[in-house]
């Protein structure tokens, strides 16, 4: 019998990261992620998981990725303020390709800002607030059923890539009522990490080595113990080690771009609303999709040719699909709660003869259909006609 | 002890080390193998943890499982670790900057929360690796390359940071105390719970040469002169005990810890 169950979105996020094989986390308070750990601590020693309320999110971040080296999948969670926080040990994770999942419930920012009110002001800090050249993958859903699917997801991609993965979520997902189906045992795929005992005695483990560098793919991560490894944030060689040679520096940090960027097809995930016709498209993602996709069925009631394009992948960009439907469509529209990060990145997509309209909202309150509406309205007033 | 059968911890391969010639932290490295290498333990049962510094740079070094992490933040990653594989030793190792300025509240909090980690604190009492700017632990009136007019502020007495703080195992040696030193690592290591050794260190090339101490034996002369026993200690009068290196073992006391008290909890959350 398929089972129901009305979860609210921070909570799926906890449920779901469990489900994937998650048995430790380490967060501290923040509205409105919050909820999370409190999940967290409620559910993870039921399992024989650890939670642990850390003095800070820089101590959590730390937590995660010395909990993962150490053969155990983990997570945290945070909004905002904390995100900047952890970016750091964020590029340290980046560099020592350590596997790791950072919620990030989105608030109105900058600094302190709006805590209770939602917001989608971190999309540029999810893909560069770390510093230096690196590559990332950051997923958003649209809905509780969908941050329950897709944190496993996140997860698995953080295993395969061994990267950290950001999820992106808003006080509204977060903090949301919704019923789903919880998937099966048949239907969750998990992907498990190599154990200690999987590697024989005596063999050398180099963990960041890579056969092929035209087309680098991980290895996979194996747990701390037998192979005994070392790891570190500065430029290192094959087995972990300091290194500073021009060569292998180059190596390392193109290798780190290029394992994300050339699976960017592999790992893109996005969804489609009445695209195939469309001449109006319409790009949104996370809670603002919701609002879109109304949009889109008023429009198509009046008539309108208009579709919707939703990446869950918000990083790396779903680009082949996405410019695929650019080169197709006469309009565009982007509709976010920022005042256009991610329009900085479909523009580039965009030839020069599609007209841009851009629906941005930073107040705090969510995007309304209306709105997105008033902007067909304007676009098509010039281009679009109706039958 | 004959430092060739220690060899067998070190990843020789690796050397030579970054420090200068005469560190201390090459001692507090060689007390440390020893200690490790009289508790009999298994290098496969051992992660070492380090922050940024010169200090830090000892866990590419030994054949561990080893971790080189961020500035101050090495017992927070050092955390994650003891609670993701409980059945390790975790051992930290960092500087006095990492540890008491940039990391200050992460060793504080891990003292409070009495988890089972070795904190051993490479005290040189300055930045080596930035170029001898003054620490946490500079004493009052020193020079450093940011105090070329004398240092101006009170430093922190680790010892009584970590006690203060909870830590359940307290103890300080210097290098010149070669002895003391393997047997207050070697106690903190078998120490269930929280651990903190201090190590009062030269680092000569800075602190010394800006403080009339340029050479390593001058560092070491000034540790044996100035060095007082706890037990000694307590006779002596605040007056008396100026610019003195109070060594010694300040605690030790058996507490359920972190994961100790997790594990009952856990029993708790499945109903057992």
């Amino acid at each position: 019998m398929p089972k129901m169950v009305l979860m609210q979105g921070d909570e799926a996020a906890a449920l779901g990261a469990i489900r994937a094989g998650c048995r430790f986390y380490a967060g501290y308070p923040i509205t409105p992620a919050s909820e999370i750990a409190e999940v967290m601590s409620r559910e993870l020693p039921k399992v024989g998981g650890v939670f642990i309320q850390m003095e800070d999110e820089i101590a959590s971040a730390a937590a995660i990725i010395g909990a993962s080296l150490a053969g155990v999948k983990s997570m945290t969670a945070t909004s905002g303020p904390g995100f900047s926080l952890m970016q750091e040990a964020i590029g340290y994770a980046v560099m020592t390709e350590t596997p790791t999942v950072f919620v990030n419930v989105m608030r109105g920012g900058p600094s302190t800002g709006l805590p209770t009110k939602p917001s989608q002001g971190d999309i540029m800090q999810a893909r560069w607030g770390t510093h230096g050249d690196h590559a990332i993958i950051a997923l958003y859903p649209s809905s509780v059923q969908e941050i329950y699917k897709y944190i496993i997801t996140a997860f698995n991609l953080a295993e395969k890539y061994r990267t950290p993965v950001v999820f992106l979520m808003d006080e509204t997902l977060g903090h949301m009522r919704e019923n789903f189906i919880m998937p099966s045992e048949r239907e969750v795929f998990i992907y498990n990490r190599l154990r200690e005992e999987q590697i024989k005695e005596e063999e050398v483990f180099l963990p960041y080595e890579t056969e092929e560098y035209a087309e680098p793919t991980p290895q996979p991560l194996v747990e701390m113990g037998k192979a005994r490894f070392h790891v570190s944030g500065l430029i290192h060689d094959e087995a972990g080690f300091p290194m500073a040679n021009p060569d292998i520096a180059d190596r390392l940090v193109r290798r780190l771009v290029e394992k994300i960027r050339l699976h960017a097809d592999e790992i893109s995930i996005y969804d489609e609303y009445m695209t195939e016709d469309a001449e109006v498209l319409i790009i949104a993602y996370g809670i603002t999709a919701r609002s879109a996709m109304r949009a889109v069925k008023i429009a198509r009631n009046d008539r309108i040719k208009v579709g919707l394009f939703r990446p869950i992948t918000i990083w790396p960009v779903p680009r082949t699909r996405l410019k695929e439907l650019l080169s197709r469509v006469n309009s565009v529209i982007i509709a976010e709660m920022n005042l256009g990060q991610y329009a900085h990145e479909v523009l580039s997509l965009t030839k020069n003869d599609v007209r841009v309209k851009l629906v941005n909202k930073v107040n705090g309150e969510l995007i309304t259909p209306q709105e997105i509406l008033d902007a067909v309205t304007e676009l098509q007033s010039g281009i679009v006609g109706y039958y | 002890m004959k430092t060739k059968q220690l060899l067998k911890y070190l990843r020789i391969d690796r050397w030579p080390t970054v420090w200068c010639p005469g560190c201390g932290n090459g001692i507090i490295l060689k007390a440390f193998l020893e200690a490790v290498d009289q508790l009999k333990l298994k290098k496969d049962r051992i992660a070492v943890v380090s922050g940024i510094g010169c200090s830090s740079r000892a866990t590419g070094y030994l054949d561990f499982n080893t971790m080189h992490t961020l500035h101050g933040r090495a017992i927070a990653f050092a955390t994650g670790v003891k609670l993701a594989r409980p059945e390790f030793k975790v051992i930290v190792m960092g500087g006095d900057g990492d540890l008491a300025s940039i990391g200050g509240n992460h060793f504080i909090h891990a003292c409070r929360r009495n988890i089972d980690l070795t904190v051993i604190v490479f005290n040189n009492m300055i930045y080596g690796m930035t170029g001898g700017q003054y620490s946490p632990t500079t004493p009052e009136e020193e020079y450093a390359s940011t105090a070329p007019y004398g240092h101006i502020e009170k430093p922190f007495d680790i010892v009584k940071l970590a006690l203060s703080a909870g830590a359940t195992y307290v103890a300080r040696a210097t290098v010149y105390h070669y002895n003391l030193l393997v047997r207050y690592i070697k106690e903190a290591i078998e120490h269930k719970g929280v651990s903190v050794v201090d190590v009062i260190s030269n680092c000569h090339t800075y602190f010394g040469r800006y403080n009339g101490m340029p050479e390593p034996y001058q560092m070491l002369e000034y540790f044996k002169t100035n060095s007082v026993t706890l037990q000694k200690a307590q006779t002596m009068s605040e007056e008396e005990l100026e610019g003195k290196i109070v060594i010694g073992q300040f605690r030790k006391e058996e507490k359920p810890c972190y994961m100790d008290c997790y594990r009952e909890l856990q029993k708790k959350a499945q109903g057992r």
